[in-house]
């Protein structure tokens, strides 16, 4: 599983405004990590190019979360290696190559704060310390807010919103950045029908102009069909790395037949894998996906 | 107000109370929104330690206490960070080694005795003198400009600290940093309300304001305002009634909050009472 997929290149994609294609935006070697003595992940290889667009896949607690905060660099390795754009998380500076989205919203203590305030601190890593807000600032943050429609609430506190549009107002901060790399945790999770719709589109927006999206999901719901690779992560291993699952949804579906017209091109062994993990084996036991 | 003005202690009083009132809630803004209320209930036991140690050395009380406060809230923010030990326990064990060593401290100095802590414990903002003023206004201007100049970062540090470290800010700085001002601050504040209530004059203006605001700035602004407020009437009604000064200021603000939170229900009900109709 460490051989680094090739498909869906940027290049791929003949007069699209894609960035400048450049050294590899994720990558981890043998990454191991472990937290109070359990082992989260068990020797990760993976590298994801520019202009992919990624679904870490699997069961709750087989690490899919662990494995991308460890690739910001937000959670130490105890072992193996991860680096950004080729430099460790360390000593990388362009951090405005990355916009991260959050599983949830943090408050703040119930201190109040607009959306437009929490939107505009997606600028952060563009903004120097002593200057003051410029057009930019305020223009991109304009944009972030209509890709998301939530430009009429900008004055609204983040507190007084739904838990679908505090999902969108942390897709904003993140874009409000420009960043060439969106990293985003459970972006469908706990998020109403129309908020997942809405962050499709937002989604397939960004795939056009040749941005990198790394998703970690429990189930893709209509982000499937965006995803050009899928990972599946099983207790701490990558147990499939290639095309994605073709009929998540159909999986899903209670007395769906479960065959794989797909296995024989893609590995059995490897679909297998992904599927007991991603589905938590419901043709096994129904009752086990939540 | 006239006869107020008059007298030089009660001058330096005011001067010392708008700095206060307008520094404490300042900082308190992104320590509530850091989810840290208590901080600075925990840094003013620490000073006391280091009030003692003034009196001990014979050096000015207000220098040991930065110094001592300013160590204390560094070794919070690390333990807190470390996040291996509970941020409430490690507070917890400085709130009382605080305590326990400004009485201890203050019992081995020859001539004083726990009375010469009550001006600091409870404030005596009365007994401000020409060179207290002066350390008080240069503490001040660097606790707001230090606001001014990190507040971008400051703000993300404190809603989402993950969020901050994927931005590529500083954090670790950060957390120092603002813990640092917040001690600083309690420094600040010790005079006019007392090691005690100082965290009271961080807190409860932010309390007060996030009743009637919506945003940050907002929330911010009118807490600095209601601070403001808080230490001159209650610097004044102390003059006039002949009450505590520390007491009456914090009593103020607490009637504040109680106002606030009235006003506040109201506007939030008619306010959805709008968007609804």
């Amino acid at each position: 599983m460490t051989a680094p997929v090739a498909h869906n290149m940027p290049s791929e994609g003949a007069g699209q405004a894609a960035p400048a294609p450049s050294a590899t935006a994720f990558r981890m070697t043998a990454g191991r990590i472990s937290l109070d003595g359990r082992e989260i992940l068990r020797g990760i290889d993976l590298a994801i190019e520019p202009g992919e667009v990624v679904a870490v896949l699997g069961a709750n607690g087989s690490g899919k979360s662990t494995l991308i905060r460890a690739l910001l660099g937000l959670i130490p390795l105890s072992g193996g290696g991860t680096e950004l754009y080729g430099v460790p998380p360390a000593r990388f500076r362009e951090w405005w190559r990355i916009g991260y989205v959050p599983q949830r919203l943090s408050v703040g203590g119930g201190v109040p704060a607009t959306v437009r305030e929490v939107v505009a601190s997606g600028r952060i890593a563009r903004q120097s310390r002593l200057r003051l807000t410029s057009a930019a600032d305020r223009a991109a943050v304009a944009r972030a807010l209509a890709e998301v429609g939530l430009g009429d609430r900008a004055g609204d506190p983040v507190q007084s919103l739904s838990g679908g549009q505090q999902q969108r107002v942390l897709i904003a901060r993140a874009l409000a950045g420009e960043p060439d790399a969106f990293v985003l945790d459970e972006p469908t999770a706990g998020v109403d029908a129309a908020s997942q719709r809405l962050l499709a589109d937002t989604l397939a927006d960004l795939i056009k102009a040749g941005k990198t999206v790394l998703l970690v999901a429990h189930e893709l719901g209509p982000l499937e069909p965006l995803i050009t690779r899928a990972v599946v992560l099983r207790e701490g291993c990558v147990v499939h790395d290639g095309p994605p699952p073709l009929a998540v949804g159909a999986h899903a579906l209670p007395g769906h037949d479960h065959v794989h017209p797909h296995a024989p091109q893609a590995g059995a062994e490897a679909l297998s894998g992904w599927s007991d993990a991603a589905l938590g084996a419901p043709h096994r036991e129904p009752g086990s996906l939540t | 107000m006239i006869e107020l003005l008059s007298l030089d202690f009660m001058r330096y009083a005011l001067v010392a109370a708008v700095l206060v009132g307008l520094t404490a809630p300042a900082v308190g803004t992104f320590i509530v929104q850091r989810r840290l209320a208590l901080l600075g209930d925990g840094i003013g036991h620490v000073a006391l330690t280091g009030v003692a140690l003034g009196f001990l050395t014979g050096t000015a009380p207000v220098l040991t206490a930065v110094v001592v406060a300013a160590l204390g809230a560094v070794a919070i923010e690390l333990v807190r960070a470390r996040g291996r030990t509970s941020g409430d326990v490690a507070l917890a064990l400085l709130f009382y080694g605080g305590l326990a060593g400004g009485v201890m401290l203050i019992y081995l100095t020859p001539g004083e005795s726990t009375a010469s802590l009550n001006s600091y414990l409870f404030g005596a903002i009365t007994s401000v003198t020409g060179s207290d003023l002066l350390v008080i206004a240069i503490l001040a201007v660097l606790v707001l400009g230090v606001l001014a100049i990190f507040g971008r970062e400051l703000f993300v540090l404190c809603q989402d600290e993950e969020v901050a470290r994927a931005g590529g800010l500083p954090t670790r700085f950060l957390g120092l940093l603002i813990a640092v001002v917040a001690a600083v601050t309690v420094v600040v504040a010790m005079r006019a309300v007392g090691l005690l209530l100082v965290s009271a004059l961080m807190v409860v203006p932010v309390a007060t304001s996030q009743q009637l605001t919506r945003s940050f700035r907002a929330t911010r602004a009118l807490a600095m305002l209601f601070g403001v407020l808080a230490t001159v009437g209650g610097l004044t009604s102390s003059f006039y009634l002949d009450v505590p000064s520390g007491a009456a200021i914090v009593l103020l603000a607490l009637a504040g909050f109680a106002v606030a939170l009235a006003i506040g229900r109201f506007v939030r009900r008619s306010r959805t009472r709008e968007s609804t109709s």
